[in-house]
């Protein structure tokens, strides 16, 4: 018997070795360890032996059993893992092919600029106010000091509906109206919005353009207020390096009055092409708000103060961006709304 | 306003400062500067030559060769082209080796004969032709006063200038002249200067009455000159003129205007004989004429003010003066005018008449009265000066009433408003530099003179103590109060709106909210609601809006013309509507375009074209994510599709639309093909604010299937409703999955199949009290709509 295990043993793992299927080694399995197998008939023959070399055939067949099974388990794992690693290869993919890709729309470069100056004076306590593109002469005009036979006032540069309304040509009378709302208050907004002015489209001049006004009133507000204010939004905008430079200048509005440079971003002051070589770029005016304008609204000018300033949103995203002309920012080509 | 350095420096010294550098220092303090140019630039080797002999060419009809004297050894020979080129003549020649601007002078041949030089025209010296002389504006300068041979030419016409181009605010119409500007420079520069006097001494009695019949001339001041002599005006005069942008004309015309750029005081020279004695100052007839000195003849209204001889017009008061009192060549008694107009009315003549004048320019801003006289007397002086003749006694009629008066401010009021801490001392002797005198102690008197009409409060005293004391050395700080910033609701909702938009693939335009009438009429806008402009610039941009659809269609028709066939925007702005207000109604909008591919991944088999359910996907996707419940409901509307456009409702009021863009005005307005649209009203997307936590389900849910067969006619959303109000809560979600027509059903029937799952949160569902619900549905459906359910 001993020798029958043996031979058995032999021929087993042999047909395991030889089966390359998990259906084949299942059949192997069946065959020698089944009940109808030869292992079951050698434990079977077990009864007739002596007392002496029944546990020794018996722990032979064991011995055999097991190794057939563990060898069988091994190669049934081995060809488990080559079946799979075939059917994987069959699944291959070119995995250089485009993906389904689902790509969300973009956010136009001027919504982009009132966004993030939006984002950056509400962290400065500011909230943000609108008012109607559609203005009265008013709230336009006379209540920001400029009556009605005021110089600066030309009836050709305005876009007027009828003598007493027209399109806002800036975002002023937003102030106005914040100012009389809040009924001597002190205020903190940024108003962003549309407006318009009678010039030829062309690549520096658009009959509609954006602005984003920015107003605050309170006791004791300076003009060191307004340049250390404008000075963080410049940082903002343009990056920490950028420093700011007032100059003197006149609105109607406000007194005093400012233009406001900051130096080049592209050469950082020593001179080139966007700057024409003066190191410092023109970027928006303000200035105090003028008694008139203060009183006019409700408030006591010797007791409240304020800033205001006023920023073009094309001409920041043109300066940020190096757009060469206004009119990209609304003839919607894709491939310009898509760089952004 | 043009500033010749030159000349400034005859008042003030600043010969050690370049134009560039004295422009950087105005600029910085006080008026900012827009150019300087240098007027010699890139001129060397030019010279005065005397033509000696003049030919023509053998080879060339409209050439001529020349010998001309130009102080070396021998003559030399130059080829000229020019029409006015004559023998006896001193011309400026630029020599072999000369430079001129983007030229240098070499020796050449012109049509085989040789050409040592060139001689030139003023405009090639870069002279603008408005300032050259009319009969020199084609052809060479000539010099008619006496010069000497061979020398430099940029010294003779004061080219080592430079000019320094001031952009004026309003406010600082006290530097329109060269009296204003000094007192900016010697402020800013701290430096001695003098000023332009004037001496006229006459004994002579003037018989020139005026009369003023009008309140918009307070005061009106004459003299009379007579025996003068005609002629061009002394080189210094014609060189000044030039430099400060004005074509030199006669001895005459040229003082006045050399005296209103130095005085700012626009004064008007009258021929007297011409004139007469009689001087009526009044307003003008309606339909009255008088021919301009431009030669075009004006019909005035009576806004407008006028200068008579007691008869008819002969000048527009402060705007232009008349053809018929011009004077000319043979003109030998004047009379000067100098008078104050009222700004407003100027201005206003000046506009209704289209004509704009460096006189009307000043007026409109106010002269000061103060040198009305002044300069009248200045400019009676250069005339004896430079033509002879015989100044008579000044003449006047009305007042002047100086502009000087009192600003009461303290040291306190400028700190506070400029965040400094400049003490008393410091700022009076700011005050000082600009000529404004004070006294007081903490609260200061300053004295304003007449020649700073924009100096009216303590503010505008603040702004010149900042500028000067320097916008640079004030301190950076942030308003020190505290206060809460936030973005208002209506801002959030625009941002949550272009969020969901961008994430389902649209990009953002913005569009003009100008248009045509034809645009803002398509889309139902309505012709008698229609904003539009009283004085539009064009046809295309006469009115404002009424809806953002045409706008998004001319951006998606840009696009597609520009092989860009995929086009998918959306823009978020308002519309104006008319209704009888004093303002129009102004309302928010959301709207979209698509067309094209929706999809297309081809290399994945997959290409979806949009289609209505893309643009409808869409809207759902919008209303689903801000939490809103709308209905849609099949209309029609003109410019859209018949049968694919719906209203989207909204608690019973409609909100918007989505659709097919007719195709008739997809095609001939918008030239493209299929286009899908929608347009929402954005305010009317404002949902809950607050979002209450529900219950996540612990318990199963239970799924039916619902095919029904029913009139073709009827849509699915209607039959949603009927499902959904029979179903009761326990209709947890509701699924369309498959709409069916054809052989199994009847011509006039489809089917439409749901999916329907149950739920109750607080327990575990029956199948029978599912059973129940889903006939109760099949009840309400066969009720409401003649639906069975499909076999």
């Amino acid at each position: 018997m001993k020798e029958q295990l043996e031979q058995l043993q032999v021929e087993a793992l042999e047909e395991i070795k030889q089966a390359s299927t998990q259906k084949s080694l299942n059949d192997v399995r069946i065959k020698y360890l089944g009940k109808k197998g030869p292992m079951t008939e050698v434990l079977r023959g077990m009864g007739k032996l002596s007392a002496e070399e029944r546990p020794i055939i018996g722990e032979m067949a064991n011995t055999v059993r097991t190794s057939i099974q563990s060898t069988l388990d091994a190669r049934i794992e081995e060809v488990k893992a080559i079946e799979l690693e075939e059917k994987l290869r069959a699944e291959t993919l070119d995995v250089t092919l485009p993906g389904r890709t689902s790509l969300p729309g973009h956010s136009h470069l001027l919504q982009q600029i009132i966004d993030e100056m939006e984002d950056l004076f509400v962290g400065l306590g500011y909230t943000i106010a609108e008012g109607p593109e559609v203005e009265t002469d008013l709230y336009n005009f006379e209540m920001l000091n400029l009556p009605k036979d005021h110089p600066a006032r030309d009836m050709q540069d305005s876009f007027y509906i009828t003598e007493e309304t027209l399109l806002r040509t800036h975002t002023s009378p937003v102030q106005a109206r914040t100012m009389l709302e809040a009924n001597g208050k002190p205020i903190r907004i940024i108003c962003p919005g549309k407006v318009y002015r009678r010039d030829e489209d062309d690549a520096t001049h658009s009959h509609q353009f954006m602005q984003i006004e920015g107003l605050v009133v309170d006791e004791a507000i300076s003009m060191a207020d307004l340049k250390g204010t404008l000075e963080v939004f410049v940082k903002q905008l343009f990056g920490e390096a950028r420093e700011i430079r007032l100059r003197p200048s006149f609105f109607p509005f406000t007194e005093p009055s400012v233009e406001v440079d900051i130096s080049c971003f592209k050469c950082g002051g020593k001179g080139c092409n966007v700057c024409k070589g003066t190191g410092w770029i023109e970027i928006l005016g303000g200035g105090m708000v003028h008694p008139h304008v203060l009183e006019m609204a409700g408030y006591d000018s010797s007791v409240m103060s304020g800033f205001a300033f006023g920023i073009g949103v094309e001409r920041m995203a043109m300066l940020k961006h190096g757009v060469d002309d206004i009119r990209h920012f609304y003839t919607n080509d894709l491939r310009f709304i898509e760089q952004f | 306003m043009l500033l010749s350095k030159k000349w400034l420096n005859q008042y003030i010294d600043v010969s050690d400062l370049s134009g560039q550098a004295l422009g950087d220092l105005i600029t910085k303090n006080g008026i900012e500067v827009e150019s300087v140019t240098n007027r010699g630039e890139g001129l060397s080797g030019i010279v005065v030559g005397r033509v000696l002999s003049c030919e023509k060419h053998p080879e060339a009809d409209k050439l001529n060769v020349t010998k001309v004297d130009i102080g070396e050894c021998d003559p030399v020979q130059i080829v000229c082209g020019a029409p006015n080129v004559g023998e006896g003549q001193y011309v400026i020649v630029a020599k072999v080796g000369a430079r001129l601007p983007g030229l240098k002078i070499k020796k050449a041949k012109l049509r085989g004969v040789e050409s040592h030089g060139m001689i030139c025209s003023l405009e090639e010296l870069g002279f603008e032709k408005k300032q050259i002389r009319e009969d020199e504006q084609d052809g060479i300068h000539t010099f008619r006063e006496s010069v000497q041979v061979g020398a430099d030419v940029l010294d003779l016409l004061d080219l080592n200038d430079e000019v320094i181009e001031l952009g004026l605010t309003p406010n600082r119409s006290d530097c329109l002249s060269l009296y204003g500007i000094i007192h900016e420079v010697a402020a800013i520069l701290e430096r001695p200067y003098t000023l332009p006097t004037a001496d006229a001494t006459s004994s002579s009695p003037s018989a020139v009455t005026i009369e003023l019949a009008t309140p918009n001339c307070p005061y009106y001041a004459a003299r009379e000159v007579k025996g003068v002599m005609i002629s061009e005006s002394p080189q210094w005069l014609k060189n000044t003129l030039i430099a400060e942008g004005v074509r030199p004309i006669n001895n005459i015309v040229d003082v006045t205007n050399y005296v209103m750029l130095e005085m700012g005081q626009p004064l008007h020279a009258f021929d007297s004989k011409k004139l007469g004695n009689s001087i009526v100052v009044r307003q003008a007839k309606d339909g009255e004429e008088m021919v301009t000195l431009d030669d075009v003849t004006r019909t005035l209204d009576s806004s407008m003010m006028v200068i008579t001889d007691g008869k008819v017009p002969v000048a527009i008061a402060g705007v232009m003066g008349g053809a018929s009192t011009e004077v000319d060549a043979t003109t030998t008694d004047i009379v000067l005018e100098s008078a104050y107009f009222d700004s407003a009315s100027v201005r206003k003549t000046s506009r209704t008449l289209g004509l704009r004048s460096d006189s009307s320019a000043r007026f409109e801003k106010d002269v000061d009265p103060e040198r009305v006289v002044l300069a009248l007397d200045r400019a009676a002086q250069l005339i004896e000066e430079i033509s002879g003749g015989v100044v008579y006694d000044a003449v006047s009629s009305g007042e002047t009433t100086s502009r000087a008066r009192q600003i009461e401010v303290s040291i306190d009021y400028i700190n506070k408003r400029l965040g400094m801490t400049l003490d008393r001392q410091t700022i009076v002797q700011i005050l000082e530099r600009l000529g404004l005198t004070t006294e007081g102690g903490d609260v200061l008197t300053v004295h304003i003179p007449s020649r700073r009409p924009d100096l009216e409060l303590p503010a505008d005293i603040t702004e010149e103590v900042a500028r000067l004391y320097g916008y640079d050395s004030l301190p950076s700080t942030l308003p020190a109060s505290q206060s809460k910033g936030y973005l208002p609701v209506i801002n959030a909702l625009r941002r949550n709106t272009r969020r969901v938009l961008q994430g389902g693939g649209l990009s953002q335009a913005i569009t003009y909210s100008l248009t045509s009438e034809a645009h803002a009429t398509r889309f139902g806008g309505e012709a008698d609601q229609l904003v539009r402009l009283a004085m539009p610039m064009s046809e295309e941009r006469s009115v404002l809006r009424t809806s953002l659809i045409p706008g998004l269609l001319e951006a998606a028709r840009y696009n597609t013309a520009r092989q860009q066939s995929n086009v998918a925007l959306y823009e978020t702005g308002r519309v104006y509507t008319e209704h009888g207000d004093t303002l129009p109604r102004e309302t928010e909008r959301v709207a979209g375009v698509v067309t094209g591919l929706w999809m297309d991944h081809r290399s994945q088999g997959t290409r979806i074209p949009v289609d209505y359910f893309v643009a409808k996907g869409i809207v759902d996707t919008l209303v689903e994510t801000l939490r809103l419940e709308v209905t849609y409901e099949a209309v029609s509307m003109p410019d859209m599709h018949p049968g694919r456009t719906a209203n989207i409702v909204m608690d019973g009021e409609v909100i918007g639309y989505v659709g097919q863009v007719h195709p008739g005005t997809s095609k001939d307005v918008y030239g493209m093909k299929e286009v899908y649209v929608f347009e929402l009203n954005l305010s009317a997307l404002r949902g809950e604010e607050t979002l209450l936590y529900q219950d996540v389900p612990r318990y199963p849910s239970i799924a039916r299937d619902l095919a029904l067969v029913l009139p073709r006619a009827t849509p699915a959303g209607v039959v949603e409703q009927t499902i959904r109000q029979a179903a009761g809560p326990l209709l947890i979600d509701l699924v369309l999955f498959d709409v069916y027509t054809g052989e199994n059903v009847g011509a006039d029937e489809k089917s439409i199949a749901f999916s329907l799952k149950f739920q109750d949160p607080s327990r575990t569902l029956q199948d029978e009290e599912v059973t129940a619900a889903y006939e109760t549905i099949v009840e309400a459906v066969r009720a409401a709509h003649g639906a069975e359910v499909r076999a």
